[in-house]
């Protein structure tokens, strides 16, 4: 295997056991995902899922950059994310339906939300929440990365 | 026009599967029809040049509206995404 492709593999095994997350126990389809997702950092200069095509400019793809923002719904749906990376348990022999939407209906997920009617004046901190894991942490910046589920600060969005 | 890859094998129909070369479902799939020794076709269309992607995913989308991958195509109705039981299914007629 390639050594970048084996060190994503810890990483990914590493991050999904701090995060209280598991892996899909077919280790063999798991080293392929990982393959995937360096394939696409070279190719986007982000980690697109691999079982994804990535539509339109990479920065309007930041729902579908692994972890997925529909991977939670997913494993409490399904016991399993789209690509099949994370499962609740055991090894799924269905794929799970996709729940992105389709292009045009996509905005209210990528869009970042706007902070709604909220007492943001009167709050010390800001309140950033991670799109990937709903982790939410009030300070002057988002995190750089989720300490729950590894996602990175640019995945944070300002919540109030 | 891109062109699909055909895999030789027993003749069950037209089989044509929209596959993503990183997917691990795609290759599932693939394997399954290794294994069987079934006669289907594939095309990896993240490996598509640019300008051969749209006509391609115009064919896709027609079949599957969400556009998702796998998309395997037999005798012109879809099954939509790596199911093991409807693969069965498709290779016992």
């Amino acid at each position: 295997m390639d050594e970048r492709v084996q060190k994503r593999l810890e990483a990914l095994k590493k991050d999904a056991a701090a995060g209280g997350y598991k892996l899909n126990p077919d280790e063999g389809f798991v080293a392929d995902l990982a393959e995937g997702l360096v394939t696409n950092a070279d190719r986007y200069g982000l980690e697109i899922c691999p079982c994804r095509l990535i539509d339109g400019a990479p920065e309007e793809n930041m729902d579908i950059v692994c972890p997925c923002v529909y991977r939670d719904d997913d494993l409490a749906e399904y016991g399993a994310c789209f690509c099949a990376l994370y499962v609740a348990d055991g090894v799924p022999t269905k794929q799970v339906p996709e729940r992105r939407p389709p292009r045009e209906a996509r905005k209210a997920v990528t869009e970042k939300t706007e902070p709604s009617g909220a007492p943001a004046a009167a709050l010390k901190y800001p309140v950033y929440r991670c799109t990937v894991c709903g982790y939410l942490c009030a300070n002057t910046n988002p995190p750089r990365v989720c300490p729950i589920c590894k996602a990175k600060a640019e995945r944070f969005e300002r919540f109030m | 026009m891109a062109q699909f890859i055909e895999i030789d094998g027993r003749d069950i129909g037209e089989i044509r599967i929209y596959a993503l070369s990183t997917c691990g479902w795609c290759k599932k799939t693939k394997n399954f029809f290794n294994e069987n020794k079934i006669k289907y076709a594939y095309i990896d269309v993240d490996r598509l040049d640019p300008n051969e992607t749209e006509p391609v995913r115009k064919e896709q989308l027609k079949h599957n509206p969400a556009g998702s991958f796998p998309t395997i195509v037999v005798d012109g109705a879809a099954i939509i995404g790596y199911d093991e039981e409807k693969l069965a299914e498709l290779v016992r007629r």
